[in-house]
């Protein structure tokens, strides 16, 4: 693959080497999705049959459901999707620097998305008391919902191994030195996405408490500073002072995690108007 | 071969194996880490059929006590509980650790070889499916050493039976957790078999050209990967249940127990196809091979089986016909199912076919063959008077029933699978079993099975229920369960005859040249047994029977090897993947997080660092970190270059580079 790559001459809609030109890791990637698109089925089934047969004194959603928050954070998700798209353009035209920037920003929206579902989580718990216990709705509300979370976060969390693994030296640089400065980019990253994730968070906190700036600062600067180490240590190897082996060959690898990243978005519309609109025809 | 050392690849990979220190890349080619690095399909498959083998014993062991228990009236062998647990695990282990890793073990063997393939699509990932079903089949079986005791709310698991309130110890818990683990195991491999399938054949291997039994693999792939899903959302939620308080099947909480019936059958129902489609397939090559005859109708046949794997998602709620699902419901899935009858028979008249006007060899895969062929024609009569929803309520839950889907499932799967293992010997051990206790082995299976399960139709019609563990001595089923006992150790004895020979035969059997049954597809142009590159020359295919053409034409095939031999020679030769370590660590951690859901108790206070999370977590850590090593090292490999032809040069060692 190496040699192509150094040649320019790729065909990304064709492999060679297999039977079809279909490359095996968007096969399998489909057939994957093509699985978990019955899982979904089955979870939301189960929602839709509870809600048709609610128990009594079941809670009514649209007195819970904040729409205006689930459609900002639909968009945003929705965004995420274009920015990914661009992400597997760049790296197939070979521009790594351009897809980091594009990984990035997917990830941050993806980061908003997660964070908009722990506030929602939170709010529906402790002001509505929508606990995964105490009603059907709640049970299959958090199930279905928190399956796709977990989805979403996985995907995060691959976006950022992505963007990790596009700083890797040729093989033969990939000695223990190196593997624990990977360890520690992947573990700063996460540490951004969570950290920046729960600040703004006590921002929402802070002034649902009705707590002014200085109260914010007193609770949240641990980790205010913890997100700008992170981000500090992040900037810090994100310049690369070798060149890195990861380019138009990988593009393959790149437009695999994209399916599942637009599929997982795909879900969402799916439940958000399966579980959200439908509620309110 | 200096131009050969020169290229890219070369230079490539002598950088990796001296310089990478980070990633241990094992090269044992004997001894247990040989075996637990392995990603070759060949010694996967080889795995998978003897943890399969193994299983298939023990549960034929929970076979024969439940049967000693049933002999006479008033039994005292079991006692109630141990019986509900003796039926539990019979049914669990031979469905899921019997039947289903077998079919996989022939899917690995012999399905790359059939297309012409040197491996499956991903070897790494194939290893993680087999280990993970190591896993599964570990915590499924734990409670026989624990004070819970095994799982013993049926194989079908209904709700309310595995609540809280009727189960509270772990059993249930390592059920759910052990088929979640043998779900995410089969899915993980069905992926790769359906890449394999679709992308990796040979030059010239065109879809209709696939052999039959390929072509069940892919139908049997694409059913596991659809159906499975459901299974692990009814399993999800079951263990929410139990571990989080919810009420998904908890009627006072709200929850409907017969939704976990509709989740279940329709993973159940498409389960049933994936038991029976690899057997048709190995019958689908053998009844050819010892008729001397192409397939009768091959296109009729493949769609068949296509069309059987659809419609067997539409037919899942014959299972609960007498649940009151009201008359339109119940109508429409009685006509399906009555449809799936078409496909079939359809497959019936394709081998009857296939033999008549053959040149018959009887050996002993034909035997079992055609003892398939007898058998699943009476269970496949049976499934279709079950189809009939008025009938099915007579004999729903009964004894017929038993009888039906042990037809399908001992004289269908099973019979194909022996005849499998027979059929395919030689190419994997390059030793014959004997013809004269083989055929023992087969009569005496074959006479102990009927007598086992044919007595329990009139049982079941005269009304003896399934899983009661008792019954009195008036109730007129007495000779019939004496009669089905003496069947059952009479099968008992013809599977050990059967397993005493196999083992035999690999240590001391007769050695055999290569194709010793004069056969038909690609698999059989391979020595005995196959190098670890399979093809030396990866094969042009020109015909359906793609062996067989080549018999016929060895000059024209002569010539193309040599061409392409020297293509895949300028091409830096034979590509191996490097062993890894990494998926047997990612199913390590996933047994460990395993164990910590369903076998430690919960801890008296919910701290986030109790025994049970802490044992959880570390699971699954060393899971990541089996998963992110896997991902690092890469899907990098080495070169061979046979000196000779391989078909000549049979244990002679590669040159490696």
């Amino acid at each position: 693959m190496s040699s192509h790559a150094a040649a320019g001459t790729i065909d990304h809609h064709h492999d060679p080497s297999t039977s079809t030109g279909i490359p095996n890791k968007k096969l399998i990637m489909w057939t994957f999705l093509a699985s978990d698109c019955m899982f979904f089925g089955a979870l939301i089934s189960t929602h839709l049959i509870y809600r048709l047969h609610p128990a009594p004194g079941s809670p009514s959603p649209k007195q819970i459901f904040s729409l205006e928050l689930t459609s900002f954070s639909t968009f945003i998700l929705l965004m995420s999707s274009l920015m990914m798209a661009l992400a597997v353009t760049a790296i197939q035209k070979g521009n790594v620097k351009s897809m980091r920037w594009s990984l990035l920003t997917t990830i941050f929206f993806g980061a908003i998305f997660l964070g908009c579902q722990v506030y929602e989580f939170e709010e529906f718990v402790k002001l509505k008391n929508v606990t995964l216990t105490n009603s059907m709705f709640g049970t299959t509300f958090y199930t279905l919902t928190g399956t796709h979370g977990i989805h979403v976060a996985v995907g995060v969390f691959w976006l950022i191994l992505m963007y990790v693994r596009s700083f890797q030296p040729h093989e033969a640089g990939r000695t223990f030195g190196w593997f624990f400065k990977n360890c520690l980019h992947i573990t700063a990253l996460v540490g951004a996405v969570l950290l920046s994730m729960f600040a703004v968070l006590g921002v929402v906190h802070t002034l649902h408490a009705g707590g002014t700036a200085g109260a914010y600062f007193a609770s949240y600067l641990w980790m205010i500073a913890g997100f700008v180490g992170c981000v500090a240590v992040c900037i810090g190897f994100a310049q690369p002072k070798a060149l890195s082996n990861f380019g138009e060959a990988n593009a393959i690898d790149v437009e695999s995690m994209g399916l599942y990243w637009h599929f997982v978005d795909i879900v969402w519309i799916v439940i958000f108007t399966a579980v959200y609109l439908i509620e309110y025809l | 071969m200096d131009a050969i050392l020169k290229s890219d690849l070369q230079v490539k990979d002598v950088a990796t194996e001296t310089k990478s220190s980070v990633f241990w890349r094992p090269t044992a080619q004997t001894g247990l880490i040989s075996w637990l690095t392995t990603v070759d399909h060949k010694k996967i498959g080889f795995l998978y059929g003897i943890f399969a083998l193994f299983f298939f014993l023990v549960g034929g062991f929970e076979a024969l006590l439940i049967r000693l228990q049933l002999m006479t009236p008033n039994g005292t062998v079991l006692t109630a509980q141990q019986y509900n647990t003796m039926f539990t695990m019979h049914g669990t282990t031979m469905i899921f650790l019997a039947i289903m890793p077998l079919s996989a073990a022939f899917f690995n063997f012999i399905m790359p070889l059939q297309i012409g393939a040197r491996d499956v699509a991903f070897p790494r990932l194939n290893a993680f499916s087999l280990w993970t079903f190591v896993a599964g089949a570990i915590i499924l079986n734990l409670g026989w050493f624990m004070s819970a005791g095994a799982p013993d709310a049926g194989w079908t698991g209904y709700a309310p039976l595995t609540s809280k309130a009727y189960t509270p110890d772990h059993s249930v818990d390592m059920w759910i957790m052990g088929l979640q683990l043998l779900g995410v195991a089969s899915i993980a491999a069905s992926l790769n078999f359906i890449v394999t399938i679709i992308n990796m054949r040979a030059p010239g291997m065109t879809m209709m050209r696939l052999p039959v039994f390929t072509w069940m693999t892919l139908i049997t792939a694409f059913l596991i990967v659809l159906s499975f899903p459901f299974i692990t959302v009814a399993l999800v939620e079951i263990m929410m249940d139990r571990l989080f308080g919810t009420s998904f099947f908890e009627v006072s909480g709200g929850g409907m127990p017969i939704l976990w019936q509709h989740l279940f059958w329709v993973f159940g129902h498409p389960e049933v196809y994936i038991l029976i489609l690899p057997a048709m397939g190995i019958i689908s090559e053998i009844l050819p091979t010892f008729s001397r005859k192409p397939l009768f109708g091959y296109p009729i046949v493949v769609f068949s089986g296509a069309s059987i794997g659809f419609l067997g998602f539409s037919v899942w709620s014959h299972h609960m016909f007498t649940t009151g699902m009201g008359t339109v419901a119940t109508a429409a899935f009685s006509l399906a199912t009555m449809a799936i009858a078409v496909p079939t028979g359809v497959k019936i008249f394709n081998w009857i076919g296939t033999l008549w006007g053959g040149h018959i060899s009887m050996r002993t895969p034909m035997m079992f063959a055609l003892g398939f062929v007898w058998m699943f024609m009476i269970g496949g009569f049976s499934g279709v008077m079950h189809s009939a929803a008025p009938a099915d309520a007579q004999q729903q839950d009964s004894y017929f029933v038993i009888a039906h889907f042990h037809y399908v499932l001992i004289g269908g799967s099973m019979f194909a699978l022996l005849a499998g293992i027979h059929f395919w010997f030689p190419l994997m051990f390059g030793r014959k079993i004997g013809e004269f206790w083989g055929k023992l082995s087969f009569w005496v299976i074959f006479a102990g099975f009927n007598i086992t399960f044919f007595p329990m139709h009139f049982l079941g019609l005269n009304g003896m229920p399934r899983r009661t563990f008792t019954y009195d001595g008036n109730l007129g089923w007495n000779s019939a369960n004496y009669i089905a006992t003496i069947g059952a150790l009479i099968l008992g004895v013809g599977i050990f005859i059967y397993f005493a020979v196999m083992v035999y035969t690999y240590f001391k059997g007769e050695k055999v040249g290569k194709d010793v049954w004069d056969a038909r597809t690609l698999e059989w142009s391979l020595p005995n047994p196959p190098p670890e590159y399979n093809y030396r020359v990866i094969p042009t295919v020109h015909a359906r029977d793609a062996f067989w053409y080549m018999k016929q034409n060895q000059e024209q095939i002569a010539k193309e090897d040599a061409t392409h031999a020297k293509e895949e020679a300028a091409h830096g030769g034979i590509h191996m993947p490097h062993q890894s370590i990494y998926p047997f660590v990612a199913s390590l951690g996933m047994l460990i997080a395993g164990i910590g859901i369903s076998v430690m108790d919960n801890d008296p206070t919910p701290g986030f660092w109790g025994k049970k999370i802490g044992v959880t977590m570390i699971g699954g850590v060393v899971m990541l970190v089996g998963i992110y090593f896997w991902a690092l090292e890469g899907n990098g490999g080495y070169h061979l270059h046979p000196e000779n032809d391989g078909d000549e040069s049979n244990g002679k060692k590669p040159a490696k580079h």
